[in-house]
């Protein structure tokens, strides 16, 4: 159990991680709307104490798995505001360089293996970097972030267990934000506790108030001792909610006008971590904490737009290693196909074939 | 130089590439304690524990999702697929995941897989034990497919594959596991994207790959009764393609048949011939000819089903024709 001090020093880091996720976040709404962000993008406000207290007890070289609303897990798991902001910009200094966005951000030099344009894509992952931390016999663990809707699928089962059966340092955390995409889990599922599923594979399921960032804190604690002492995997189910739509600019007709803000006005995790602080952090201490995190984001922004937009060869590279190397039969294939796109160029001052057609 | 089984030369790779790496590990369906259906696993689990070569449950997408997992963090895992048929179970982590990954991410990752995948008509197995599903991973970015036609190319392509570092399919023919060839004894690697002339002859090429190659040798005998010299070309990788191994043969013969025993319909075959119309129209003295499977599922009565693929007097009739302008 941690001193007092100690336990107050663990709420500021972990409200200034779920502060510069709901800076960045409304930041990255605000550019969307503006036109500066291409593609798609899901925000996560309303659930950053998740991704705050599970990231806080993890190393930069244990895994994550995201899902399509990832910003905040990666952020939380250290990647830099600059390069994800650059990313979801387009730019060649994104951390894809510029070929995954925001649904498919990863920063493999902090364990983050990619939010996922599937939904349940990230199981398989997380048994597989589980897998690998005890076939190389290192003391890692593998988090799979998830939400409700991807219980349902099929990859869910199979690799929870996969998991169990082999014992592996697996931690399935279930984001219940009560929306599988645009439809509620009350209408997706049977069950109000979707972690029951985990005892169908022999898996410890434990549930947390996903607003609290201290109670994910604790149950992660738990389950990464567990996972690195050879243990097994843990299910943890943190009951939250998306303050947003599905997507920016969805309509949100599936549901009631002012929930969101109901659920914020009595849940937001952020008030709750600063109330629940108390006296241990000054108003001025908190208000230093947003100041922080907009000149960070701003920074970002302003990193993102001085940055160059991708070269257009760079579309025909990188899809199979050594693909830089002209030796590389793949390599002189693509330059095939690159070429075949570019059209004919005029031939100015050949002089042999008149004005053309 | 030995002389071995097909299966026999897999286990071999597997077992030079399993002593060579410690990162290289096994799982798959009925493969340790069975030592799986073809024998191709067999005595690896007593080397090797069975920590690295791991039975598992019947859960493909689950393999296949660990496997790439379990390639993005430092290890070189082989997943072996039981029938190739059953990789439609683990599609989304076959073309969404293993084939994206290292694109989309903006080259930080690889991902070291390798998919063993036994395909083919063979024994009556059915439709949905007999199929030859490469024309699809040929089809989608980021996939390598290697398609061993002996005993020779199964060891040296295996090897290939467990050593990329990209995802590969290694397709394994069914009906080639019990066949016996000469195998390289030391340590045999055979570069993925190079093709290997079987034959080299003057009147016509056959282009082929996988179970096919044995059949168009034969069809190559028998066209040399008729005074017809043809040319064998075994493409060993289907992705990446030896264009220049096929635009030569094009360009030394003029006239060319493509063969293969997967579905004909926008199948390799479509993409090789096309290649040829646009890269060597110059060189071809006829059309390019195209066989491969009627676009009918395989059927399982043994007369049905040797109905439906080419086999060697098809490719012959089809070279024969072909020279003597008979189309």
């Amino acid at each position: 159990m941690l001193s007092a001090p100690a336990r107050t020093e663990l709420g500021v880091a972990l409200l200034r991680t779920m502060i510069r996720i709901r800076v960045l976040e409304e930041g990255i709404e605000k550019h969307f709307l503006a036109g500066d962000i291409p593609g798609f993008a899901h925000l996560s406000i309303g659930q950053e104490a998740v991704a705050a207290g599970v990231c806080a007890n993890l190393r930069a070289d244990d895994a994550i798995a995201s899902t399509h609303r990832g910003h905040g897990h990666t952020l939380a798991k250290g990647t830099s505001m600059r390069a994800m902001v650059a990313e979801l910009f387009a730019r060649a200094t994104g951390v894809c360089r510029g070929k995954g966005g925001s649904m498919h951000i990863a920063d493999f030099s902090v364990g983050m293996l990619g939010a996922n344009g599937v939904v349940a894509g990230g199981f398989g992952l997380v048994a597989g970097a589980a897998l690998s931390a005890v076939q190389r016999k290192t003391d890692q663990v593998a988090v799979c972030f998830f939400g409700d809707g991807a219980t349902n699928r099929g990859p869910f089962h199979e690799n929870l267990n996969l998991c169990a059966i082999w014992n592996l340092p697996a931690i399935f955390v279930l984001e219940n934000n009560r929306y599988a995409s645009t439809t509620s889990t009350a209408e997706t599922m049977k069950i109000a506790d979707v972690s029951i599923r985990a005892a169908g594979y022999g898996i410890p399921a434990t549930i947390v108030d996903g607003f609290d960032a201290f109670a994910v804190y604790d149950a992660l604690a738990a389950a990464t001792a567990r996972a690195r002492s050879g243990g097994g995997p843990t299910f943890v189910e943190c009951k939250t909610f998306r303050a947003r739509g599905h997507y920016i600019g969805d309509p949100e007709r599936y549901r009631r006008k002012g929930e969101a803000d109901d659920v914020m006005q009595s849940d937001d995790p952020i008030v709750r971590m600063q109330a629940g602080l108390g006296d241990a952090l000054s108003p001025d201490a908190f208000e230093r904490l947003w100041n922080d995190a907009r000149d960070e984001f701003a920074d970002a922004v302003a990193f993102a737009r001085n940055s160059p937009a991708p070269e257009r060869d760079e579309a025909f590279f990188g899809v199979f290693s050594g693909d830089r190397d002209p030796a590389d039969p793949v390599h002189r294939i693509e330059a095939r196909e690159r070429d075949a796109l570019v059209p004919f160029a005029p031939q100015v001052g050949s002089g042999s074939q008149g004005s053309g057609h | 130089m030995a002389t071995m089984t097909f299966s026999e030369a897999t286990l071999a790779a597997m077992r030079e590439e399993m002593r060579r790496d410690p990162t290289v590990f096994l799982m798959g369906e009925d493969i340790a304690k069975q030592g799986g259906i073809f024998g191709q696993f067999k005595g690896l689990p007593q080397e090797f524990g069975f920590d690295r070569v791991r039975d598992t449950p019947i859960s493909e997408a689950a393999l296949v999702g660990a496997g790439v997992g379990a390639a993005l963090t430092g290890c070189r895992p082989v997943v072996d697929m039981h029938f190739a048929d059953f990789i439609t179970c683990a599609m989304d982590e076959v073309v969404n995941q293993a084939a994206k990954l290292r694109y989309m991410f903006g080259e930080q990752c690889r991902v070291p897989m390798t998919l063993r995948a036994p395909d083919g008509i063979t024994k009556s197995a059915g439709s949905q034990h007999s199929q030859a599903l490469e024309g699809w991973f040929v089809h989608t970015p980021g996939l390598e497919v290697v398609i061993p036609a002996d005993a020779e190319d199964a060891k040296g392509l295996l090897k290939a594959a467990i050593r990329s570092d990209n995802p590969t399919l290694y397709f394994e023919h069914k009906a080639l596991f019990p066949v016996k060839g000469a195998v390289p004894d030391d340590d045999f690697v055979i570069p993925l994207g190079k093709a290997k002339t079987m034959r080299d002859g003057r009147d016509v090429a056959i282009v082929t790959y996988g179970i096919t190659v044995g059949r168009a040798l034969e069809a190559a005998t028998m066209l040399e009764a008729d005074g017809i010299d043809a040319t064998v070309i075994n493409l060993r990788t289907v992705w990446p393609l030896d264009y220049d191994a096929i635009a030569d043969a094009a360009a030394r013969t003029h006239r060319v048949v493509v063969a293969h025993e997967a579905v004909k319909i926008g199948g390799v075959g479509a993409e090789i011939a096309s290649f040829i119309g646009e890269a060597c129209f110059d060189d071809l003295d006829g059309p390019v000819v195209r066989l491969g499977a009627a676009h009918v599922p395989v059927p399982f009565a043994p007369v049905l089903q040797e109905a439906v693929y080419p086999k060697a007097p098809a490719i012959a009739d089809a070279a024969r024709r072909l020279v003597r302008r008979e189309l």
